[in-house]
C-alpha cells in the first residue's frame, strides 16, 4: 500500500505544551493525519514522560513509551518562566493553527498562555485543553493521572467477576479515550474556523472522558430501577449483559462467546443437554450464573479448535483468546500492516504501531522517531522568526 | 449549549447507515458537535439495537438503542427497492458525510460502495468501519466488540496473575473505533474545506483496539516480544512497578498510583519495605512482594485513614469509587454532563452529553432517538426532487 502524499491536515501547524500521554496523544493523531506538531519542552528534562519507564527498555535515553507517543513530532526547548523564550513561544503560536496544553488547572494562566491571553494576539487560535476532572470543583487540583480518574469514575466495577476485587482496564484507557475526544474537538473546530474564520476553545477531562465511554450502561442504570452493576460469578465480560456473553475456559486456551439470541442453537452445538431447562428466555439473564458455570464446565472438555469448528459455521458468535504473539503471528492481523519501524537519526530504532486509520486505501505511516529535547529549537528559530 | 452559540458543525449533514454501535457513536458525537444526522434504516424492525435485550412482546426501544441514536432523525428506506434507493441517491447528493459499517463487501453488493456513491456526489466523506479490515482471513467474522477484544490480545492485561484473560467490561473496541472514525471524518472535512475533494475513510475494531494498546505494545515489540505478565495482586497495568494497583482498606478500595517506595515506607510506617528501597530496579523485579507488604499493611486500616496521611503528603491515590458515590460528588455536579431527553411515545431518560466543552460550554440536546422512519415524510418532501412514492 502506498504511503500517502497528500494527508488531510497537512499545512496545519500544532504547538504542544502538554506531557506525559493525554495531550501527547492527541498530538500524535493530529500529526499521523498531516498536521506539524511542535512539541514545547523544558530545556534539561523534557516532557517527564521521558523518564516514565514501564520496563527497563530505554532507547537513546527515553523511555519507549515517550517514544511510542511523540514519534513524527519536533520538539523546541524553552522555559516559559524566562521573557526571551516566553515571547518566542508567542511568536510561535502567532503562527500557528492549534495549541494543546494540559498542566495542571490555575498553572497554564500563570505562564500567561491560557486562552484568554493567547486568543489577544491570536484570536483565531484552537486551543486544546485537558485536565484531570475539569477546571471547577473539589477534585481540579487533584492529580490527573490515569489509574485515580479510573478509580473515581465507576468503572473499575465493570471488569472481572463479582468476586474479584474493583479491577482497573490494565491500560492508560482514560488517557487515550480523553486524548481522542480532544483531538475530534479540535478538528470539528478547525471546521468551523474553515467556515467562519473564528477560532474556539475546546476543554475536555479525564473523568469526561470516562464517563462518555460508560454511557451505555450509565444510561441502563438511570433509567433501569438504578441496578447497580453485577458482574457475572464468573466468565464476565459486561455485568448487564445475559449468558453466555463472557469468556470460558477451554481443553488448551479461552473462547470468547458474544450475545447469542437463540440459546437453544447454542446448546444443542454444543451438545449440553442440561441446557434444555433453560427454554425460557429470560432465563438467560436471570440465571446467568448458573448457566455459565454449565457452559464453563462443558467448554473446558475440548481444545478451542473443535468449538469453533461446531459454532462457526453456524454464525454463533464466538472467537478464540489470544496473547499477543499469538496475534502477531496470524494472517489477519499481518495483513492490516498494523506495526511500523521508525527511525532516529542517532541510530534509534524502534518499533511500534501506526494510526488506526486509513484515507482513500493508504495507510498512515511516518517513520520519523521521536525527538531529543530542543532537536529543533534552533531551526525552528530560524524559520519562524523567532 | 445555548441557542446563540454555534456549534462547530453547524450545516454538514451525516446519513448514518450503521447499526449498533461504533457508526452510531460516531455519528452521535458529529451530531453533539453540531451536525445534522440521518438515521437511514430497514422498514423492517430498522436498527437491530432497537431490540436489543428487549422481550418478543415488547415493542419499545431498548435503553443502549437510545443511548447511541439521541438526537438524530430517521428515514426508513429499503435498499433493495429501486425507488428507495433513488431516494437514497439523492440524499447521498446532498449530504456531506456517510457512514456505513456493513460487513466487507455488503456496500458494494447494495451499489452503495464508496466508488459508486462518489460519483454522486464527489465531496462526499465516506467512512466505512469494519470489525477486522476489508482484506485477509477474518474479514467475514462478526465485527463484535468482545470477540474483537479477545483477538487483540488485550485480555491479557486486566485482572491479575492468576485470573483468567478479562476482558473489559464494556464496548472498548467499539467506543475506540467510533473515535478514531470520527477524527478521521473531520480531518477529511478540514481537507474538503481546501480542496473541494471527499474522501474515503476505513478503520476497524481491530486497529481501534491495537491503537489502544500503543504504549505496552511498543514496550512488547522492543522488548524481545515478551508477554507481559499481570501483578499478582491489585493489577493495574502489567509494567508497572509496584505500588501501582488497587488496594482493599477495612471499607472500600483504594487506587495508588506510580509513588517513590521510600517516601511510602515512611507514611505508611513500613519498615518491612526496607529490603527493598536500595536497588532502584527492585519495584520493577520485586513487585508482586513488595505490594504484598503493601497491601496488607493497608488493610488494616479504612481508607479515609490512608488518604489522611497520603493526600496531603501529595501521593498519588484515590478512593475506589462506584456510580451512586461519583454521581453525588460535587465534582460531577460541576461537570454537568448528564442530561434529560424526551421524545414520541412518552419516551424520556436521562443520559450523559459529549465529553467536550465548545467556549466554556457544553453541547446539550434533549430530542430523543427517533421512531423507526419518524421523519420518512419529511425528509423525502425536503430532499427529493420528484418526490418518489413511498
Amino acid at each position: 500500500m502506498n504511503r500517502y502524499d497528500d494527508l488531510p491536515l497537512q499545512g496545519l501547524l500544532v504547538v504542544d505544551l502538554s506531557q506525559f500521554l493525554a495531550g501527547p496523544l492527541a498530538g500524535l493523531k493530529l500529526a499521523d493525519m498531516g498536521a506539524r506538531v511542535i512539541k514545547i519542552e523544558r530545556s534539561g528534562r523534557g516532557d517527564l514522560c521521558r523518564q516514565l519507564y514501564v520496563s527497563s527498555t530505554e532507547i537513546g535515553g527515553d523511555s519507549t513509551v515517550f517514544h511510542a507517543i511523540n514519534r513524527n513530532k519536533e520538539s523546541f526547548a524553552a522555559d516559559l518562566k524566562n521573557p526571551t523564550d516566553h515571547q518566542r513561544v508567542c511568536q510561535l503560536i502567532k503562527q500557528a493553527d492549534v495549541v494543546i496544553q494540559n498542566f495542571r488547572p490555575g498553572v497554564i494562566e500563570r505562564l500567561e498562555l491560557d486562552y484568554q491571553q493567547v486568543r489577544a494576539f491570536k484570536p483565531d487560535i484552537i486551543y486544546g485543553s485537558i485536565s484531570g476532572y475539569g477546571e471547577q470543583g473539589p477534585w481540579r487540583d487533584r492529580p490527573g493521572q490515569d489509574l485515580l480518574a479510573q478509580a473515581r469514575s465507576g468503572l473499575l466495577w465493570l471488569s472481572g467477576d463479582r468476586a474479584n476485587p474493583p479491577t482497573p482496564v490494565g491500560l492508560p484507557v482514560a488517557d487515550m479515550l480523553a486524548g481522542n475526544n480532544l483531538a475530534q474537538g479540535i478538528l470539528a473546530a478547525l471546521v468551523r474556523r474553515g467556515i467562519n474564520g473564528r477560532g474556539c476553545k475546546v476543554e475536555t477531562s479525564l473523568l469526561e472522558a470516562l464517563l462518555d465511554f460508560q454511557f451505555e450502561v450509565l444510561t441502563t442504570y438511570f433509567n433501569d430501577g438504578q441496578r447497580l452493576p453485577d458482574r457475572s460469578g464468573s466468565n464476565n465480560a459486561h455485568a448487564y449483559l445475559a449468558a453466555p456473553y463472557g469468556v470460558y475456559q477451554t481443553a488448551d486456551g479461552y473462547l470468547a462467546l458474544a450475545m447469542t439470541p437463540a440459546p437453544g442453537k447454542l446448546a444443542e452445538l454444543l451438545g449440553i443437554e442440561r441446557l434444555a431447562a433453560y427454554s425460557e428466555p429470560k432465563s438467560w439473564f436471570e440465571q446467568r450464573d448458573e448457566i455459565k458455570r454449565i457452559i464453563q464446565s462443558h467448554l473446558r472438555q475440548q481444545p478451542t479448535q473443535v468449538w469453533l469448528d461446531k459454532l462457526q459455521p453456524a454464525d454463533i458468535w464466538c472467537a478464540e483468546v489470544r496473547d499477543w504473539p499469538s496475534l502477531f503471528a496470524h494472517e489477519g492481523f499481518k495483513v492490516l500492516e498494523m506495526t511500523q519501524q521508525i527511525l532516529r537519526d542517532d541510530g534509534v530504532m524502534l518499533t511500534t504501531t501506526r494510526n488506526p486509520l486509513r484515507f482513500d486505501d493508504c495507510l498512515l505511516k511516518s517513520s520519523r522517531a521521536a525527538p531529543r529535547i530542543g532537536q529543533h529549537t534552533e531551526a525552528i528559530i530560524q524559520e519562524f522568526g523567532l | 449549549m445555548s441557542s446563540q452559540t454555534t456549534l462547530p458543525l453547524e450545516g454538514i449533514l451525516v446519513l448514518d447507515m450503521a447499526m449498533f454501535l461504533a457508526g452510531p457513536y460516531a455519528a452521535l458525537r458529529l451530531q453533539d458537535l453540531g451536525a445534522r444526522v440521518i438515521k437511514i434504516e430497514r422498514p423492517d424492525g430498522g436498527d437491530l439495537c432497537r431490540r436489543i435485550y428487549k422481550a418478543a412482546d415488547d415493542d419499545t426501544d431498548s435503553i443502549p438503542f437510545h443511548t447511541f441514536n439521541r438526537g438524530k432523525e430517521s428515514i426508513a428506506l429499503d435498499l433493495k427497492n429501486a425507488a428507495d434507493r433513488e431516494v437514497m441517491f439523492q440524499l447521498i447528493e446532498q449530504a456531506d458525510v456517510l457512514i456505513q459499517n456493513y460487513r466487507p463487501g455488503v456496500a458494494e453488493r447494495l451499489g452503495l460502495g464508496y466508488q459508486d456513491v462518489r460519483k454522486l456526489n464527489p465531496r462526499l466523506v465516506y467512512a466505512s468501519i469494519s470489525g477486522y479490515g476489508t482484506d485477509g482471513p477474518w474479514t467475514q467474522l462478526p465485527g463484535q466488540d468482545l470477540l474483537a477484544q479477545a483477538r487483540s490480545g488485550l485480555l491479557w492485561l486486566t485482572g491479575n496473575a492468576e485470573d483468567a484473560p478479562t476482558p473489559t467490561g464494556l464496548a472498548v473496541g467499539d467506543v475506540l473505533t467510533g473515535a478514531n472514525t470520527v477524527q478521521g471524518i473531520l480531518a477529511a472535512l478540514v481537507r474538503r474545506g481546501v480542496s473541494g475533494a471527499g474522501q474515503l475513510v476505513e478503520t476497524s475494531l481491530l486497529e481501534g483496539l491495537i491503537d489502544l494498546q500503543l504504549e505496552m505494545l511498543t514496550v512488547f515489540l522492543n522488548n524481545g516480544r515478551q508477554q507481559p505478565q499481570r501483578a499478582k495482586i491489585g493489577n493495574a497495568n502489567a509494567y508497572a512497578s509496584a505500588p501501582y494497583g488497587v488496594y482493599q482498606t477495612t471499607d472500600g478500595y483504594l487506587a495508588l498510583a506510580m509513588t517513590p517506595l521510600a517516601r511510602l515506607a515512611e507514611l505508611l510506617d513500613l519498615s518491612s519495605l526496607q529490603p527493598y528501597l536500595a536497588d532502584p530496579e527492585s519495584p520493577l523485579k520485586n513487585r508482586d512482594a513488595i505490594t504484598r507488604l503493601i497491601a496488607d499493611r493497608l488493610a488494616q486500616q479504612s481508607a479515609d485513614h490512608w488518604l489522611s496521611i497520603l493526600q496531603p503528603a501529595d501521593v498519588w491515590c484515590a478512593r475506589v469509587l462506584g456510580w451512586p458515590e461519583l454521581l453525588q460528588s460535587e465534582q460531577c455536579q460541576r461537570l454537568d454532563m448528564l442530561q434529560v431527553i424526551e421524545g414520541a411515545n412518552q419516551v424520556r431518560l436521562e443520559t450523559t452529553c459529549a465529553p467536550l466543552r465548545l467556549n466554556g460550554q457544553r453541547p446539550h440536546c434533549s430530542t430523543a432517538a427517533p421512531p423507526l422512519g419518524a421523519h420518512s415524510e419529511a425528509i423525502r418532501a425536503e430532499f427529493c426532487r420528484s418526490k418518489p412514492a413511498a
